[in-house]
C-alpha cells in the first residue's frame, strides 16, 4: 500500500506539491498566530521552513536542488522553478498602479546602478582580503555577490577557476537567502512603505529571488514594485560584469 | 471566460522574455535583459488598454489574479529548492562578502528612502482587489 501512495506521489509531483506547500502555508499560519502573536508575517516562516526543508533534502540527496531532490518531492522543482515563478512574478503587475511606478522611474535606475557597483566592490574587496588577488578571480567573486547567475555568468566568460566560480555561486545564495530572512526583520529600519520604496529595494537588493521572497514577507502589495526593478539587475550584472566591472578591476590590480 | 486572462497573462510573459533574450543578444550578454519586467510591463499596457474599452470582465481577470495569489507559494517552493547545504558550506569568504553587500546595500536603501518625501496619503488605501493582501497589524488600543 506505501508503494501505490509513493508512485501515486511521484507520478504527480506538480500536484503533491501544491498540497505540500499548502500544508507549510497552513503550519505557518498557525506558528505565526499562535507563537509569535502575528508578530512574524505567515509567508516570512513559510519561507524559512521552505529554506529549511532545503537544507534537509541537500543533505539527505546530496543534490544541489535541495528538497527537490528528494524524488517523492520533486514538483517542488517545478513548483518553485524559474518558469512558475516568473509566471506568478508577471502576474502580480496587475496590481502595479502606473502612476505609482513612473514617480519612481529616475530613482529607480539610481538604484539598480548603486545595486550592482556597491556588492561588487565589497564582494571583490573581500576577496582581495582573502587572499584572492587576481583581476578573474577578485571579478567573479565580486559579480557573485551581485547575484548568483552574475558570479557564474561572469566567471565563464572571463575564465575563472571552478573553486572560484563555486565560491561566486555560495556568496550569491547566501546573498538571496539572507534578503529572504533579513527583509521583513528590517523593513522598517529600510523604510519599506511605499511603492517608491519597494523599487529602490529592488534595485539595490538585487537577486529577484531575494527581493520577492523578502517583500513577500513584509508587504504582499509592495512585491509587483520590487519585482519589476528587480528583474533587470541580473541583465544589467551580466552586462556590467564581464565587460566594464572586469576591465577597471583589472586596470586597479596591474 | 477565465482562460482568456490566463493567455493573456502567458502571451506577454511569453513576449517579454523573448524580447529580453533578444536585448541579451543586442548587448552580448548570455542572459535574459529584464525579460520579466518587460512583460510586466506588457500586461500593465494591457490591462491600461483592455479596461476602458469593457475587454476586461470579472472573469478574465480573475484568471491574471490567481496566479498572482499564488505567488508566495511558489516562492515558498523556490526556496525549498535553494541550495542551501553548498551555501553554508562555502566557508567564511562567501559569507562575509554576502553579508557585507547585503549591510552596504540595506544602509544605502534606507538612506534613499528616507529622502522620499513624506505624505499622508496611503498608497494603498483604496487597493482593495487583494484584501487578503491587507497588512495586518496588531497594535495595543491603550
Amino acid at each position: 500500500m506505501l508503494s501505490t501512495l509513493e508512485k501515486a506521489i511521484t507520478s504527480n509531483g506538480l500536484v503533491a506539491a501544491f498540497a505540500l506547500v499548502g500544508f507549510i502555508i497552513l503550519i505557518s499560519g498557525f506558528i505565526s498566530r499562535k507563537l509569535t502573536f502575528g508578530r512574524m508575517h505567515g509567508s516570512a516562516i513559510a519561507i524559512l521552513i521552505g529554506l529549511a526543508l532545503a537544507y534537509w533534502g541537500g543533505i539527505y540527496s546530496g543534490g544541489q536542488k535541495g528538497l527537490a531532490d528528494v524524488s517523492l518531492f520533486a514538483g517542488i522543482g517545478l513548483m518553485g522553478g524559474a518558469m512558475m515563478r516568473d509566471f506568478a512574478i508577471v502576474a502580480t503587475a496587475f496590481e502595479v498602479r502606473p502612476d505609482e511606478a513612473r514617480k519612481a522611474g529616475l530613482i529607480g535606475i539610481v538604484s539598480l546602478l548603486l545595486g550592482t557597483l556597491v556588492p561588487f566592490v565589497v564582494g571583490a574587496a573581500l576577496a582581495y582580503y582573502f587572499g584572492y588577488r587576481d583581476a578573474v578571480s577578485m571579478t567573479t567573486i565580486g559579480a557573485g555577490a551581485v547575484t548568483y547567475i552574475v558570479g557564474p555568468v561572469t566567471g565563464a566568460a572571463i575564465g575563472a577557476s571552478s573553486d572560484v566560480m563555486a565560491l561566486s555561486i555560495a556568496t550569491g545564495v547566501v546573498k538571496a537567502i539572507m534578503v529572504m530572512i533579513g527583509t521583513p526583520i528590517v523593513a522598517k529600519f529600510l523604510g519599506l512603505r511605499t511603492p517608491r520604496s519597494a523599487m529602490v529595494f529592488g534595485g539595490l537588493a538585487g537577486t529577484v529571488s531575494g527581493v520577492s521572497a523578502g517583500l513577500a514577507a513584509t508587504d504582499r502589495r509592495l512585491v509587483p514594485y520590487g519585482a519589476l526593478v528587480a528583474t533587470f539587475h541580473t541583465g544589467l550584472g551580466c552586462f556590467l560584469g564581464p565587460s566594464v566591472l572586469y576591465f577597471v578591476t583589472k586596470a586597479i590590480m596591474a | 471566460m477565465i482562460i482568456y486572462g490566463t493567455a493573456l497573462l502567458a502571451v506577454c510573459h511569453l513576449l517579454g522574455i523573448f524580447i529580453g533574450d533578444l536585448l541579451g543578444k543586442i548587448i552580448g550578454v548570455q542572459t535574459n535583459v529584464g525579460g520579466v519586467g518587460i512583460a510586466m510591463m506588457l500586461l500593465i499596457f494591457a490591462r491600461m488598454f483592455m479596461e476602458p474599452r469593457g475587454l476586461m470582465p470579472k472573469p478574465t481577470e480573475a484568471g491574471v489574479t490567481f496566479w498572482a495569489a499564488l505567488y508566495i507559494p511558489v516562492v515558498v517552493a523556490m526556496a525549498a529548492q535553494q541550495n542551501v547545504v553548498a551555501a553554508l558550506r562555502g566557508g567564511h569568504v562567501a559569507i562575509l562578502a554576502a553579508f557585507g553587500a547585503v549591510v552596504s546595500c540595506a544602509c544605502i536603501i534606507a538612506l534613499i528612502n528616507r529622502m522620499e518625501p513624506k505624505s499622508d496619503v496611503d498608497p494603498f488605501a483604496d487597493d482593495t482587489e487583494m484584501p487578503e493582501a491587507a497588512a495586518v497589524d496588531i497594535k495595543p488600543t491603550a
